[in-house]
């Protein structure tokens, strides 16, 4: 059960978007631009990080009858703080947000790991845990995101790559591009997987 | 007994803990969003207002519900700035912000807030679009899109969108022409 260990296999083996298939509402809804998946992949990770670290660091203390509780008010107050340091900070990003930061609340992974993994385990651990899966989490975002902006505005972290004559294909920032998106690369790390 | 009020404890203090820590984020960052904020507001003016040398953020009268931005050159207003908005939008809400001069000549329109259709609705944004409302008023046109044989050429694809933002800006310039004495103020107006 070392640190590294814990660290890799959120990313990999566990990643919560393309293995567990975890809050994929937010990953469905916001990654229209490779540059909203990254503040959204961000802006879990921190509220990740932090509740694993808080409810790791209160687990003895808490009992288990009231502890599903005190997790969703640890987590919410996370989400608000982001919420408004966003709100006062990165106003662009925040505006292109909008709704899905608060709904971070109700992202499966954060009360996921705060159940499944910082309750039991230690602070170290659960930090590890939280940094994996918060990268595993973004760097499926941004990948997402990419796909979808390449095909759906033809272009990458709004740099153009195909010229102005490039005829998007529309369907890829629309819902459906999203499903499309996330089956054909699920299916991809499905198969690599499995080498 | 001793469970229950160990329970209670732990609740009300996490509860306590988080409430306290987000009155301190709240007042730590308050500045700095009611800076974003006025930034955003005086951006949408600056791009619907011809040029001034006042505060037009500041200089601001409310009539029926409606804040009217005033933009002044030495002390002479030249022209008024308000929000409309309408809720028809294909998926809801569109807010408009709309420029006009005195005499209620439209100077430009600007999309403030929409969540229509990528690549369809979000043309409504487009300069050809916003353009065909420059220098209308409430009596010069006829205030609807083509298809409603009206006077605006409506997006193809997103016809409920453009009907959307043609009818909240009609709202405003007849909410404009309706209380203009009042706005206006009786004060000196550039002719």
């Amino acid at each position: 059960m070392s640190f590294s260990r814990e660290f890799v296999k959120g990313i990999w083996v566990e990643n919560p978007v393309f293995i567990l298939l975890l809050g994929l509402c937010p990953v469905l809804a916001v990654t229209t631009s490779a540059e909203n998946g990254l503040g959204m992949g961000l802006a879990s990770s921190f509220v990740l990080l932090s509740s694993n670290i808080v409810v790791s660091i209160i687990r003895p203390v808490v009992p288990d009858r009231v502890r599903i509780p005190v997790y969703i008010v640890i987590i919410a107050s996370f989400v608000t703080i982001v919420d408004l340091v966003m709100s006062g900070y990165f106003r662009p990003l925040y505006n292109s947000l909008g709704l899905f930061i608060p709904l971070i609340v109700v992202n499966c992974i954060i009360l996921g790991r705060a159940e499944a993994f910082a309750s039991k385990k230690s602070t170290p651990l659960a930090i590890a845990d939280a940094l994996g899966m918060g990268l595993g989490f973004t760097l499926a975002l941004v990948m997402l995101g990419s796909v979808r902006e390449i095909f759906g505005n033809g272009t990458i972290f709004n740099v153009s790559l195909f010229g102005p004559d490039y005829i998007p294909v529309l369907v890829m920032i629309l819902p459906p591009g999203a499903f499309l998106t996330l089956g054909i690369l699920t299916g991809i790390f499905a198969a690599l997987e499995k080498k | 007994m001793k469970e229950i009020i160990r329970l209670i404890t732990v609740l009300t203090v996490v509860c306590a803990l988080a409430g306290l820590s987000l009155s301190f984020v709240n007042s730590a960052t308050r500045d700095a969003r009611a800076y974003q904020d006025r930034l955003e507001l005086l951006s949408a003016l600056t791009m619907v207002l011809p040029e001034h040398d006042n505060e037009p953020d500041e200089d601001i009268i409310d009539v029926s519900g409606t804040t009217y931005y005033l933009a002044r050159t030495e002390g002479l207003i030249t022209g008024v700035a308000f929000i409309t908005a309408s809720e028809k939008g294909y998926s809801g809400l569109i807010r408009v912000i709309v420029g006009v001069t005195p005499e209620g000549e439209i100077i430009t329109i600007g999309i403030l807030e929409q969540k229509e259709t990528p690549g369809l609705g979000t043309k409504i944004a487009d300069d050809w679009f916003k353009d065909q409302y420059q220098g209308k008023t409430i009596e010069n046109a006829i205030w609807a899109v083509k298809k409603d044989t009206g006077d605006f050429d409506q997006i193809s694809g997103a016809t409920i969108s453009s009907r959307a933002v043609t009818e909240a800006v009609k709202e405003g310039l007849e909410a404009f022409a309706a209380h203009r004495q009042e706005i206006l103020g009786g004060s000196d107006v550039v002719q």
